[in-house]
């Protein structure tokens, strides 16, 4: 028994236990003596039956302490379960046997003791590092017992071709190895080091107290030199044993990862999912090596204890046991599942096999104002499937992951639909995203090819990205080998044309198979990977097409990338017009009108940001482009709330359109639908006061054809933590939407899934919002933004509209500083024309702002003025609250303005 | 109620004695010269005189204690003996002559170390971490105020932060006279947020606070208008209500901490009874955050504040017969 104290550990926890050796590496008879955690007797002594045992083994340079959180919440009278953390033997507090321990006899030493206890009933592997190895070898010896297996930064497998990451190279290194991990403490400091945040001193110290002295760092050592760098090392086979054994398990499986782990990096998570292919996977942003102390593991392993053998699945749950009321549901436009769903390019194919198999179907326009370059209908098609049959013969497969970094255009077309139809599952990150958050989305996605332009591959090259690597164009050469380009989609194109068709090779992939990963903007925390399946994304084009009344036949020009994808699905011809579509700020009414004339458009898909360049620009256009946007009869804007004055000038510019503003997100395009009229008409309301509800938001409008959406109202606290989706007018809550075009979930962010779908049947999009008496939506802003002052709940949106109607005032933001339940509410405001330096408004304007967010019904402590409000690269619009919220709370304190 | 308020002849003893006789309490005040306030009789004496406490609280039924010395600078001593042992003499004489409750009224001050503070509620009084003699001496009363709470004497402590109305010669006159003579620097970029309290709004705390004290008794209670502003603009705005310009020079925050102990220092030992130009304890309030979580405050006083920071800028406005009142 050990005795220290050693914080988060509860001293009855810790027992001795000597157990007869049967390992390889001790002479027969040899006993052994162990130090565990064990809260089983505790559980015994307060009457607590245990639901079964979590058996938790730790890596390497770490001892049980690592699991001290399971333990305490194992002791938890409200989800009793015995957690026995074991010390390895030459490691933690176990004895110090003299010998060296390879795999095969650590899983058999681990063997040795659950016998030695007597352990019965179900038990969860939980293993982290090498640990995680043993305790899966443990797993797969004892498969009556098993009842689940969690794992934490681990690996099997040394994924073919790539070297062991450098740090563990650097251990290893025969000039390195005894120094920096046995006579020294080097080992443990750089691993304790690793921790995001910082480890507390006193858990520094408990995870150093076993170690202390090169005589009991030995087993530190050992367990680095008996890493299996390659097939040749003695403990090869043992792996391997385990790493092929995975991909017969099929009892539960739980993966909570650190994504900032330079050892364990996302392709050993990546290579575990391929073999647990059912196991449930969240990466925690942010957290690194030590994910046991970097992030609260106990809360989500205790709770999928709970919902193992339930469909863990909380959307497929039960009903809840009030049922909202039901809003008003549209006739449903997609077949129901299962019977005949249309994949998303059916009506391309139709067209490719009709008469107008001739005509133009996608185009991209040049800088000059001219048809850069066409397909028709029938040369699409054609193109889709040799590109298919020349990717398939490369070896994608149905479920490869294909990231695609291809700017809209004919390319991106092509290839995209070639994806689709192969079953392989495309990968979206736009560049509007920043470097740093494109990288971090891309290793986090880890594909299996990358399809991109000589920028995306330089890029993919200096950042380490993932995944067999795949050029546009044909490349010199040289140029090849410095990206590590393998070949080219033109080759691949071309190789497929000589292949001869074989439809059975490649099986259409099915309705609920992954069909796309799509990255969120990014600008409400990191991006999170949203997965669609074809049924969704096929439900998704039907959602447009009945929406919005887009036929075959219809011309677009595509300059807002999402949309811009589905113009084949609907059969539309489209163009996209010369413009730099990472910045849509670039384009200009010129190059829209070239566009539009080039097909005789008749929608148009543009962002806001890209709408108002053209605003901007539209003093360059002639009489041609203004006949030619003259005849455009449907404009389409999403991505960002789009002011009522701004689509005044659009309409003197597009005289004949519609217009139309669609709000939705990553995860459900589009919820609700507006047109211009509409919005107009809303506001007329908002100001007359004679609908109920109507005001405080950006009007959005009604649910989109086979769309629910509702609201869970918000609490005094600003949260929304109910169940209960209603649609009473002016009641503000979260928004909740429900289609069958809404995500199928966020990709290996578990826990993130898992509460955007509490509600079942429901997306909870982390918007807030209410409708009015007419039933229309008004979105009031994120949940994440609501400010929460005394007695009052402040969505920003409303304020910051009436803030925004000031003449001298551009983009302003309403923010929270102070401890929620009494934050001051301070307005930020861009002026016109903009202040050199942040700091307080003048006392003049101060006024003004505050009586124009008084009329709102907001009483504001402080107004700053910023030269320019910190918004996301893609939009332009979006302002990042939580940080001007950190900078206000800086500056209010009395610190230096700065920049937000 | 017979209610004695000791140090009525400020600007909120003043206001606190007027409400108390307006609500039909028989009121003695208590101070070195007579308040004069319409209603209550006066009592002339100091807190230093044990004849004079004695003598004050006999025959009331609670007490009300303001009277303190209030400054920037000053000897050490002279805080002790007015804001200690005044405080200890009256607790004394207070018990004894079998007064029921006693108000304490304090000063947020008493629990700020220099830090800003956004949004916290009445933190302990700590007399080893208060700046200035001041602060100082009220955390050492507002404790043995707090110590002498029982069933049968309830005391109970409220610290009106930064009290302002026409007539009050703490903050309004001071800013403009500084003003006025362009000695009014803005600290940073002025932006610190800044909480206040219009005087009627502390006078109605302190007399609620006599009345909830069953509720209150051995706590102590931060009030405010509930109304933060940045102190630039809440200079301004007193400014504009005087009629004098607003500051518009710039100073370092830490610059200005740090030269305000030197003034301090410098202006005590050349035996100056007049107020320097700058302290480190009047750079400290004017350049780091004050404000406070008003809601447990509220519930507790059944109490909210009845005149807006506007409202108070334009009767201030009004007091000095300037025409542009508001903010």
């Amino acid at each position: 028994m050990v005795t220290a104290d050693w914080t988060g550990v509860d001293p009855e926890w810790s027992r001795d236990i000597d157990v007869a050796s049967t390992s390889a590496a001790d002479e027969p008879g040899t006993l052994r003596r162990w130090h565990l955690l064990d809260n089983g007797a505790q559980l015994a002594r307060r009457g607590l039956t245990p639901a079964g045992t979590l058996l938790c083994v730790h890596g390497n340079p770490t001892w049980s302490y690592l699991w001290r959180t399971l333990l305490a919440a194992g002791s938890d009278p409200a989800h009793p379960w015995r957690v026995m953390a074991v010390d390895q033997l030459d490691m933690g507090f176990s004895e110090r046997t003299g010998t060296f321990r390879r795999l095969a006899d650590r899983i058999n030493d681990l063997g040795d003791l659950t016998a030695a206890l007597g352990l019965d009933g179900p038990v969860v592997t939980v293993g982290h590092d090498w640990g995680g190895v043993i305790s899966l070898g443990w797993a797969l010896a004892h498969p009556q017992q098993l009842a689940g297996v969690v794992l934490t930064n681990t690996a099997v497998h040394q994924p073919p071709g790539s070297p062991i990451p450098p740090a563990l190279r650097l251990a290893l290194h025969p000039a390195v190895h005894r120094w920096g991990t046995t006579t020294s403490d080097t080992f443990l400091r750089v691993t304790h080091s690793l921790a995001r945040p910082p480890l507390a001193e006193d858990v520094r110290s408990a995870f150093m107290a076993p170690y202390r002295g090169a005589g009991r760092r030995a087993g530190v050592g050992n367990f680095v030199a008996d890493i299996p760098a390659d097939a040749s090392h003695p403990s090869f086979p043992a792996l391997t044993r385990v790493a092929e054994g995975l991909r017969r398990l099929s009892v539960p499986a739980l993966m909570l990862w650190g994504p900032r782990d330079p050892i364990f990096s996302d392709r050993y998570l990546k290579d575990l999912i391929s073999r647990l292919p059912h196991a449930k996977v969240h990466r925690f942003e942010g957290a690194g090596h030590l994910v046991a102390e970097d992030r609260d593991i106990a809360a989500p392993v205790f709770d999928w204890l709970a919902e193992r053998g339930r469909d863990s699945n909380p959307a497929d749950g039960p009903a809840p046991v009030n049922p909202a009321p039901e809003p008003p549901m549209p006739e449903p436009s997609t077949p129901a599942p299962g019977t005949g769903l249309a994949p998303l390019w059916a009506p391309l194919t139709g067209l490719a096999a009709g008469p107008h198999a001739g005509d133009t179907a996608v185009a991209e326009m040049a800088a000059e104002g001219s048809v850069a370059r066409s397909l028709s209908w029938q040369e699409l098609e054609r193109n889709i499937t040799a590109l298919a049959a020349g990717l398939q013969e490369s070896g994608v497969r149905q479920g490869s992951r294909v990231s695609l970094m291809v700017p809209p255009g004919v390319d991106l077309t092509v290839v995209l639909y070639a994806c689709l139809r192969l079953g392989a599952v495309v990968v979206v990150a736009d560049a509007g995203l920043g470097t740093r958050g494109l990288n971090r989305a891309v290793k986090g996605a880890t594909p299996d090819y990358l399809i991109g332009i000589d920028k995306a591959l330089a890029a993919a090259s200096v950042l380490g990205w993932p995944g067999r690597r795949i050029s546009v164009r044909d490349l010199p050469a040289a140029r090849r080998r410095v990206l590590a380009v393998e070949t080219s989609l033109a080759a691949l194109a071309r190789r497929g044309a000589t292949l001869s068709p074989d439809p059975g090779e490649a099986p259409a992939p099915g309705p609920d198979s992954p069909a796309a990963v799509l990255f969120t903007s990014g600008s409400t925390g990191p991006a999170k990977g949203v997965v669609y399946t074809h049924r969704q994304l096929a439900a998704m084009r039907d959602t447009v097409a009945a929406t919005l009344a887009i036929r075959p036949g219809a011309r677009l020009v595509a300059g807002f990338a999402p949309f811009a994808l589905l113009g084949p699905a609907l059969g539309a011809v489209s163009v996209t017009p010369a413009m730099d579509v990472t910045a849509p700020r670039t384009l200009t009414a010129r190059a829209l009108a070239d566009a539009a004339a080039a097909i005789d458009a008749t929608v148009v898909f543009a962002s806001p940001a890209a709408l108002r360049n053209v605003l901007a620009t539209q003093g360059r256009l002639d009489g041609a482009g203004h006949e030619a946007l003259g005849r455009v009869e449907l404009l389409l804007s999403a991505g960002a709330p789009i002011p009522a004055s701004l689509l005044a000038e659009v309409q003197r510019l597009l005289p004949r359109a519609s217009l139309h503003t669609p709000y939705g997100m990553t995860e459900a395009l589009p919820v609700t639908d507006i047109s211009f009229e509409q919005i107009c008409a809303a506001e007329a309301d908002a100001a007359a006061g004679t609908v109920a509800g109507a005001g405080n938001g950006v009007c959005v409008g009604r649910p989109v054809h086979g769309a629910r959406v509702a609201v869970i109202p918000l609490d005094a606290d600003g949260s929304a933590p109910g169940n209960r989706p209603v649609t009473q007018p002016g009641l503000t809550g979260e928004i909740l939407v429900s289609a069958p075009h809404v995500k199928e979930s966020y990709d290996r962010l578990w826990l993130t899934q898992r509460e955007s779908v509490r509600t079942a049947g429901w997306h909870r999009t982390g918007d807030v919002g209410h409708f009015d008496a007419a039933g229309r939506l008004w979105v009031e802003g994120r949940l994440a933004h609501v400010v929460t002052a005394p007695g009052a709940v402040v969505t920003p949106v409303g304020a910051e509209q009436a803030i925004e109607r000031l003449d001298a005032v551009g983009l302003a933001a309403v923010v929270g500083v102070g401890p929620a339940g009494t934050q001051a509410v301070v307005a930020v405001v861009e002026t016109i024309p903009p202040v050199r330096r942040a700091g307080p408004a003048a006392p003049y304007l101060a006024g003004r702002v505050r009586d124009a967010a008084r009329q709102a019904g907001v009483s504001v402590s402080a107004v700053l003025t910023v030269p320019s409000q910190p918004t996301d690269i893609r939009h332009n619009a979006k302002i990042d609250r939580v940080r001007l919220s950190r900078w206000a709370s800086a500056v209010l304190a009395g610190g230096r303005p700065g920049t937000p | 109620m017979r209610v004695l308020v000791t140090g009525a002849s400020g600007l909120l003893g003043r206001e606190v004695t007027g409400l108390l006789v307006r609500q039909g309490h028989a009121v003695t005040t208590f101070q070195r010269r007579p308040a004069s306030v319409d209603g209550a009789a006066d009592l002339s004496g100091s807190v230093t005189d044990d004849t004079a406490v004695r003598r004050a609280v006999a025959g009331a039924e609670a007490v009300i204690h303001l009277a303190a010395k209030v400054s920037f600078t000053g000897r050490a001593a002279d805080f002790d003996e007015v804001n200690v042992d005044g405080t200890r003499r009256l607790l004394r004489a207070a018990r004894d002559a079998g007064v029921r409750d006693l108000v304490f009224v304090s000063s947020p001050s008493v629990a700020n170390s220099g830090a800003a503070i956004a949004g916290l509620g009445a933190e302990p009084a700590d007399p080893a971490r208060a700046h200035g003699d001041y602060s100082r001496t009220k955390a050492e009363a507002e404790l043995l105020a707090l110590a002498a709470d029982s069933p049968d004497f309830r005391v109970a402590a409220v610290r009106p932060h930064i009290v302002w109305g026409p007539g009050d010669t703490q903050l309004v006159e001071r800013v403009l006279e500084r003003a006025g003579r362009g000695r009014l620097p803005l600290l940073d970029a002025g932006a610190a947020l800044i909480d206040t309290t219009y005087v009627d709004n502390a006078a109605s705390a302190i007399v609620a606070a006599l009345h909830r004290i069953e509720h209150i008794h051995g706590r102590a209670l931060v009030i405010t208008n509930g109304e933060p502003r940045p102190v630039g603009e809440l200079l301004a705005g007193i400014c504009a209500a005087g009629g004098v310009p607003a500051p518009s020079w710039r100073v370092p925050g830490r610059l200005a901490r740090a030269a305000g102990s030197v003034v301090e220092k410098l202006w005590a030992r050349s035996g100056r009874s007049d107020e320097p130009p700058m302290t480190r304890f009047l750079a400290e309030q004017l350049s780091t955050a004050h404000w406070f979580d008003q809601r447990e405050t509220r519930e507790l006083l059944d109490w909210t504040p009845a005149v807006s920071l506007d409202d108070g800028l334009a009767r201030l406005a009004k007091h000095y017969g300037s025409l542009c009142g508001g903010a």
